[in-house]
């Protein structure tokens, strides 16, 4: 399973949702498919795009959240899981791509590589609610159903293939996309 | 030496006075009562938060969502969210107003306080952050809520330092 199938898969369902990635080819391969003003890149701070997706979460309750992480991400930050047990917000869902590898900086094998690390074990033992494993795309796409139909917090850790995309550079400056995130959140009127 | 109630009091009616509508916060004997009053209050948002560096995440989250935010923390919760504050706040302009407790400063007993103390103001001038002490309990409302305007408007990170005069009875 590629990162890029999935992203695509669920294009269609993040229209109207507020989506926070990590760096490097996960931003990428979403800006890609087609850039949103209810899109958020966070091209560094490897670790907080979770946080980030509970602050927006816990401020907005009627929006709904989907944050997309990845294994080298949550390594490097994994009290953020605790911390979403503890206040769950209803209206987030946290998708984990797992591809088992440091892939935008450098392509080095992450702790999760041969399934030593277990991120879904480590969610729930964190106290995560609805922990979804996906292998394949058929498991992803059943597991985002559910999610998002859910009225919970849900976390999915999804195993993809260490491959990204071909080309990188995005026509946003990093300020300027926190600025655009803000005035959509405006407009809409929450 | 105890924490003291009144000047407790005194920071969250500031932060109240401010506007703030949400807080995020790490814990610590210094915030004890701070933090029991954003827990009873019914309109505030509280998030604890495991490590600090989190706490930079969440007050993005609220800014971008448009809700007026603080985040609360001890000096050297600062010193361990460094990164999120250089690489998301300063590099994306998102304000933050980060009231620290300044733990290890003049008066203070504990030897594994102190390096961390000695070194706050240091990192805060290295990084540019502007920031004041606050050891009055009669102008710290209205520091707080200069500090948030600041934040606001200079789309930085600024901090207030909660010393020991007013943190102590």
């Amino acid at each position: 399973m590629k990162r890029s199938d999935c992203i695509k898969a669920l294009y269609p369902e993040l229209q109207d949702r507020l989506v926070v990635t990590i760096m490097g080819a996960c931003a990428q391969e979403l800006y890609d498919l087609g850039d949103r003003d209810n899109f958020f890149y966070l091209q560094h701070a490897m670790g907080l795009a979770s946080s980030i997706g509970l602050g927006l979460a816990t401020s907005l309750p009627k929006q709904k959240i989907v944050v997309l992480d990845g294994d080298g991400s949550v390594l490097m930050n994994l009290g953020t899981l605790a911390t979403l047990a503890r206040y769950r917000p209803p209206n987030l869902t946290h998708i984990i791509f797992d591809n088992g590898s440091l892939l935008s900086t450098g392509g080095f094998a992450s702790h999760t590589t041969s399934g030593i690390t277990d991120l879904a074990a480590i969610a729930r033992g964190a106290g995560c609610p609805n922990v979804f494993s996906a292998d394949n795309s058929y498991q992803f796409l059943e597991a985002c159903a559910e999610a998002f139909d859910s009225h919970q917090m849900s976390t999915i850790v999804a195993k993809v293939e260490a491959v990204g995309p071909d080309h990188f550079g995005m026509d946003i400056a990093l300020p300027e996309n926190a600025f655009r995130l803000k005035r959509y959140l405006k407009s809409i009127k929450n | 030496m105890t924490v003291s109630r009144d000047n407790s009091l005194a920071v969250y009616r500031g932060i109240k006075a401010a506007g703030v509508k949400s807080i995020s916060a790490l814990p610590e004997t210094w915030l004890v009562y701070l933090l029991q009053l954003a827990e009873d209050d019914p309109d505030m948002h509280l998030i604890e938060v495991a490590k600090e560096e989190e706490a930079i995440g969440i007050a993005a989250g609220a800014y971008m969502a448009g809700e007026p935010h603080i985040l609360l923390m001890q000096n050297h919760g600062f010193l361990a969210a460094i990164n999120g504050i250089v690489s998301l706040a300063m590099s994306y302009r998102i304000p933050l107003c980060m009231l620290i407790a300044l733990r290890g400063h003049w008066g203070e007993p504990y030897p594994w306080h102190t390096q961390g103390g000695i070194h706050t103001e240091p990192v805060l001038r290295a990084l540019g952050i502007p920031f004041e002490y606050a050891r009055d309990p009669a102008k710290v409302g209205l520091q707080i809520s200069q500090a948030v305007t600041f934040a606001k408007s200079s789309l930085s990170p600024v901090a207030l330092l909660l010393d020991r005069e007013l943190m102590e009875d």
